[in-house]
Order: structure tokens, then C-alpha cells, then sequence
């Protein structure tokens, strides 16, 4: 019965290879994704444009103006006059203008003896990107504050992704959706497809108990889904410098673990829909929204209404997640987050058992 | 001894009866055809048989097994070829056939002897992929892939709709050349011409079986008298003759229509009476299959 099982899993092999442009999709979608919002998409904020209002160039304010030209975070634009500020902010000239006080360096260096003083530099910024402008404020604060750095009551220390990138951010996100598009809906589809097109009849009269067969379908998406992830583990490693220093062995662990659970749920939907279409619709509407919505991917769980944050606690993707961006960000080992691994372990288990039981060995 | 017994099967789909109270027999190695129209229950009665679904009341067995309690064995030793084409079009001949030898856990070889005659048609073109085939040789890939495991019943849902003639013909002389090894088949078709190529038939329509007999024995059950009348207006000579007296029935029968008549019928009289249809050509004509299931229809 084993040569049986292995010409099963040859048969669905075939079935992926001969279906290149699926094949294509699959193992370019991660590439893609990661590309994106490694790079493209970022919330991080690079090249912003500034003027400076300057009414005396002194020491102080040619000093200040030089570490800001240097910074990679801006792009240094030239001194404007005063009634130039509103002009530039509009035209898009610059995204923000640093203005000096008159008499900067004195009242700096009065500051710096511990006097109390008036502001002596203003920052007008172009706030209709809320992003933008607000990391913008903070940068140049950090930069101009330098000369009277003493007036910092605090001192802020960013741990774990220090130059706050975004990537870092977005790949374990990545990892968590990806997943489910290859295990959940590859298989589920590919199940359902047997049905549609009338090979479950035949498949069905036969010895073969049909759950056999279908963890014979699995297998190939089961591989697929590995070369993604170490595709992604690599990309993310070397392209976009991603620390990882909990271990890639806890990381590749759990992310097992999550593949069989997204194969689970594959296998559910299969039992559920009948068309190929029926089964991608339940797969987006039920996978897709949620990961991309509760999972904490692009919104943190913490800012979701109270009813959705509830929600959230049955998405696996949300669990997943959060484990792989402890790991792989704060550089945790995997037993710091064994109650993600449970309740990811718990779900696999619940989802395998009631899709069994719920798969029909008859066509009704 | 039955290899088929089906005992008063029901089975309904929402509103829809699809079968009605279903009971026959088939001998051992016997071609039993199930004849009727789309919708007559042919396919219900095939995924009854062959445990796809289950019957909402009566029973059957098939090889002695209850299609219900042992539906787990009946499905190893039985062959099924579903009416839609049911193989897989991204794998070629081979692959197909390979496939479905280790579904059922045997070699290609230990049944090779017995497919021959169908496989070594299509062996030329066994890297082609089996969506690429034409109708009949599909069938035939269809036929050796549901022999692959040596059934001792075959059930084969509509196998030659869908297929030209001579490929239709040829489809029959393989099933004549299965019988003759003992295998029992239970095929069905909508085409009234191949009823005779069976060993016994039944014919079918909206979830009931209207007659089971020898083609031949169900061609003597039409004892009325049966003519064929043509005339070049088709549909105005249909009209008349069916105001007639004396005609039970005028229906259209190919390029002319058949009659059919009362003992009492007269067929000068009947001329006579039909009027202005100077071409009218009328004759008594042998009954076929069809007139014989037009005619319990009817009842």
C-alpha cells in the first residue's frame, strides 16, 4: 500500500507542474510581497525636503543647519526668506521649513546654562501626510536639539529595530498570509476541483479510504509551502537584513506547525464548497480578511474595538505572527512564546479533527 | 443466483422524486441496459448501486452486498464510469491508467490481458494527455481504466453519449467482448437503437421502470395494430390524423409518423375521412423499441 501512496503524490505533483503559471504565482508571490514592502512600501521616512529660515547666520544656526544636511533622513534645500515659508510648503518645494529665532545663538547657549527662554526655532511642516510629518518632527527635533541637548529631559532608546524599519515589521505578516494563500487555498481549491469536475466519483468507488487520498494531495503543497519559507527566511535574512537572532530553528519550527494548520483548514473549506469558485470565495472571505485585518499585520491588535480585538483570538494568523515577530525581531527563543505554539497546536488539532469528521466519503 | 437485485428503491432530491419504488434483477453476466430519457433516474439508480449515495428507502445488492451496510467492499469489485468524462485531462493516457491501477492497488500488468482489446486503440497515443483524446477515444481510456482492477460488475452511465457512430458501435462490440468473460454490466443510454444490443432491458422514465424484457420480448408487448403515414405537409397531416377515429396515438417517427390503431381501425375509412392530402402514403409498419416505449409512456 505504500507504492499506492507515493503514486498518489506523484499524480498531484504532476498536476501542480503541469499548472505553471499557478506554480509561478505561488513562488513569486512571496518574492513580490516581500520586495514590496521591504522596500516600496515603507512607513519609514527618507529624503524629506527641507528650507531654512535663517535672519542672521551665525555660528549656532550654521552649525545646526550643517548636521541637518548631512542627515540621511533630509535633504537639505537652501535658506528662503520668511514670506517665502507658505510658497514652498505649497508648491511641495519642501516638506518642511526649520525657522531660527533672531538672537538664536544667544538664547541657545542661555538655555544650555539652564535659563528659561522663549522657543528659538520653529518647525513648520506640511502635515497632509500625517506619517510624514509626524516622524519628520520628531527627527529634526532630535537634530536641532543637539546644541542644547541639556533642555532633553529624556532620552528615548529604540530597542530591536533601532532605525525603526519597516521590513522588520511587514515579514513576519508575510509569512502569516502567504501561508494560508499556499496550504489553505491551493489545497482547498485543488480538493474541490476533483469534485467539480466529477473525478471524486471515481475516486470514491474505489478501496481507497478518500482521506488517504487526500493527505496524498496535501503533500506536494506541504513542500511547496517549505521552499516559500525558506525562500522568505532568506530573503528576509540577507535582502533586508532581518536580525533573527532567536534561532531560525525555533522560527522553522513554529512555522511548521502553522503550515499543517493552515492545511487543516484547506481541507475544511474543501468539505464545504462544492465549486472552485466557491471554495476561493470562502477562502478570502474567511483567511484572507482576517489575516489581513485582526492579525495585527497591518493594524496593531491593540487599537482594534473591543469586539474585533476579541475576534482576533480565533485568527491563527494572529497568534503566528506575533510568536515569529518576537523571534525573529526581539530575538526571543521559541520557549518564550510556547503559549503561542499551544494555542497554534490546539487549533491544529480542533481544525484536523473537525474537518475528518465532516469529510464525506459518499457525494452527499 | 443475481449479481443486481433492487428492491422497491426510493430516493428524492427536495421536491424531486428521482426514483420511485425501483426493483430488478440481473444474472450473473448478464448486459442489462437501462433505456429512457434524460431525467428518468438512470444516473440516480448508478450512484445508488455504486454507494455514492444512499437510498431514502428500499434496498439493493450488489454481488450479494447491501449497497448500504457493505458499501466499503462493494466499492473494490465493482467498475464505474460516471457519465461525465471522469479522468484526469492534465495527465496523459498512461499516467491515467497507472493512476488508476494503484487506486486499486494492482499492476497495469496482471490486467492487461483484459483491457487489450480496448487499450492497444488508444496505446499509440499514450503520452498524449487525455484531455487532448476525441470522444471515443476517451471512452475507450474511460472503459480500461474501469476494467483496471478486473470488477465482476461494471457499471457504465451513458458511455456513448456523446460519441460518433461508428465509435459508438465499436464501444458495444467491446462490451459484447466483456460479457463473454463473466462480467456482469449494467449500462444505460438514452439511444432506443442500441436497446438491442443487451441482453434484456428496462425501460425508464421519471423515477420508474416501465417494462423489463428481451429487446425482442419488449418489441412483442406492442399488440396494436402500427402504421408509418407520410405526406409532404408534416405537421398539418400530425393535426389531422390525430382527430381520427380510431387512432389511439400519431406521433412524429423520424422523416414520417407512426399511428397507432384500434383493432376496429380502418385504413380507407381513415383516408377517406383525413381529407386533401393527395401525396398521403400510409402503411403498416414493424414496431421498434421506441414505439413500445412511447406507448407506456402513455399508460
Amino acid at each position: 500500500m505504500r507504492g499506492n501512496f507515493l503514486s498518489f503524490v506523484k499524480k498531484e505533483s504532476l498536476h501542480i507542474l503541469r499548472d505553471r503559471r499557478t506554480m509561478l504565482v505561488v513562488m513569486l508571490i512571496p518574492v513580490v510581497l516581500m520586495i514590496l514592502f521591504g522596500f516600496a512600501i515603507s512607513t519609514e521616512v527618507n529624503n524629506v525636503n527641507v528650507a531654512v529660515v535663517a535672519p542672521e547666520r551665525t555660528d549656532g544656526v550654521r552649525d545646526a543647519v550643517e548636521r541637518l544636511a548631512v542627515n540621511d533622513y533630509f535633504t537639505f534645500k537652501g535658506y528662503i526668506e520668511s514670506d517665502e515659508i507658505d510658497e514652498y510648503l505649497r508648491s511641495g518645494k519642501a516638506t518642511a521649513v526649520v525657522v531660527f529665532a533672531t538672537d538664536y545663538d544667544r538664547r541657545a547657549t542661555q538655555a544650555a546654562a539652564g535659563i528659561p527662554t522663549k522657543p528659538i526655532i520653529q518647525v513648520v511642516v506640511d502635515a497632509s501626510n500625517v506619517n510624514t510629518a509626524g516622524s519628520a518632527t520628531a527627527y529634526l527635533q532630535n537634530i536641532l536639539l543637539g546644541t542644547a541637548s541639556q533642555q532633553s529631559m529624556f532620552e528615548t532608546r529604540m530597542l530591536f529595530n533601532p532605525q525603526m524599519k519597516s521590513a522588520y515589521n511587514f515579514v513576519p505578516g508575510i509569512m502569516g498570509l502567504i501561508f494560508i494563500l499556499v496550504c489553505a487555498m491551493m489545497t482547498s481549491v485543488s480538493i474541490v476541483r476533483e469534485k467539480e469536475v466529477g473525478t471524486m466519483e471515481v475516486l470514491l468507488v474505489s478501496p481507497v479510504r478518500p482521506f488517504k487520498i487526500i493527505f496524498a494531495k496535501m503533500i506536494p503543497y506541504f513542500v511547496i509551502s517549505c521552499i516559500v519559507l525558506v525562500t522568505i527566511l532568506l530573503l528576509a535574512r540577507y535582502l533586508l537584513g532581518v536580525p533573527m537572532s532567536g534561532g531560525v530553528g525555533g522560527i522553522f519550527s513554529l512555522s511548521l506547525l502553522y503550515l499543517v494548520l493552515s492545511l487543516a483548514l484547506g481541507l475544511l473549506v474543501s468539505t464545504i464548497a462544492s465549486t472552485q469558485v466557491a471554495a476561493l470565495l470562502v477562502s478570502a472571505m474567511v483567511m484572507m480578511m482576517p489575516i489581513l485585518m485582526l492579525s495585527g499585520m497591518l493594524f496593531p491588535i491593540e487599537n482594534l474595538p473591543k469586539f474585533f480585538e476579541v475576534v482576533s483570538n480565533i485568527v491563527p494568523a494572529r497568534w503566528y505572527i506575533d510568536a515569529i515577530r518576537k523571534m525573529m525581531i526581539q530575538g526571543l527563543p521559541i520557549v518564550a512564546v510556547w503559549k503561542n505554539c499551544v494555542i497554534l497546536l490546539g487549533m491544529t488539532v480542533v481544525l484536523l479533527g473537525v474537518s475528518l469528521k465532516k469529510f464525506n466519503d459518499r457525494l452527499e | 443466483m443475481y449479481t443486481i437485485e433492487v428492491d422497491n428503491l426510493k430516493k428524492c432530491y427536495g421536491e424531486v422524486q428521482a426514483l420511485d419504488g425501483v426493483s430488478f434483477r440481473v444474472h450473473h453476466g448478464e448486459l442489462f441496459g437501462l433505456i429512457g430519457p434524460d431525467g428518468a433516474g438512470k444516473t440516480t439508480l448508478f450512484r445508488l448501486l455504486t454507494t455514492l449515495i444512499k437510498p431514502d428507502s428500499g434496498e439493493a445488492k450488489v454481488d450479494g452486498l447491501d449497497i448500504v451496510a457493505d458499501y466499503h467492499a462493494i466499492r473494490s469489485r465493482v467498475g464505474y464510469m460516471p457519465g461525465r468524462f471522469s479522468l484526469y485531462p492534465d495527465l496523459s493516457v498512461e499516467e491515467n491508467l497507472n493512476f488508476f491501477a494503484a487506486l486499486f492497488g494492482v499492476r497495469v500488468e496482471e490486467s492487461y490481458e483484459l483491457i487489450e482489446p480496448i487499450y492497444k486503440q488508444i496505446e499509440p497515443f499514450r503520452k498524449r494527455r487525455a484531455g487532448k483524446l476525441s470522444g471515443g477515444m476517451k471512452q475507450k481510456l474511460a472503459l480500461s481504466c474501469a476494467l483496471i482492477h478486473r470488477p465482476s460488475v461494471l457499471f457504465l452511465d451513458e458511455p456513448t453519449t456523446g460519441v460518433d457512430a461508428v465509435s459508438r458501435s465499436e464501444f458495444w462490440d467491446m462490451l459484447a467482448g466483456l460479457k463473454e468473460r463473466g462480467i456482469t454490466i449494467l449500462v444505460s443510454t438514452p439511444y432506443m437503437d442500441e436497446a438491442s444490443r443487451c441482453d434484456r432491458i428496462a425501460l425508464c422514465n421519471e423515477g420508474h421502470i416501465l417494462g423489463i424484457d428481451t429487446p425482442t420480448g419488449i418489441v412483442q408487448q406492442f399488440n396494436a395494430p402500427l402504421y408509418a403515414i407520410r405526406s409532404k405537409r408534416t405537421f398539418a397531416l400530425l393535426e389531422a390524423a390525430r382527430e381520427q377515429q380510431g387512432v389511439v396515438q400519431c406521433y412524429p417517427f423520424g422523416e414520417c409518423h407512426h399511428l397507432v390503431a384500434t383493432e376496429e381501425f380502418d385504413k380507407r375509412l381513415f383516408v377517406e375521412a383525413l381529407g386533401d392530402f393527395e401525396d398521403l402514403e400510409i402503411e403498416p409498419t414493424e414496431p421498434t423499441i421506441e414505439d413500445v416505449f412511447i406507448k407506456l409512456m402513455r399508460r
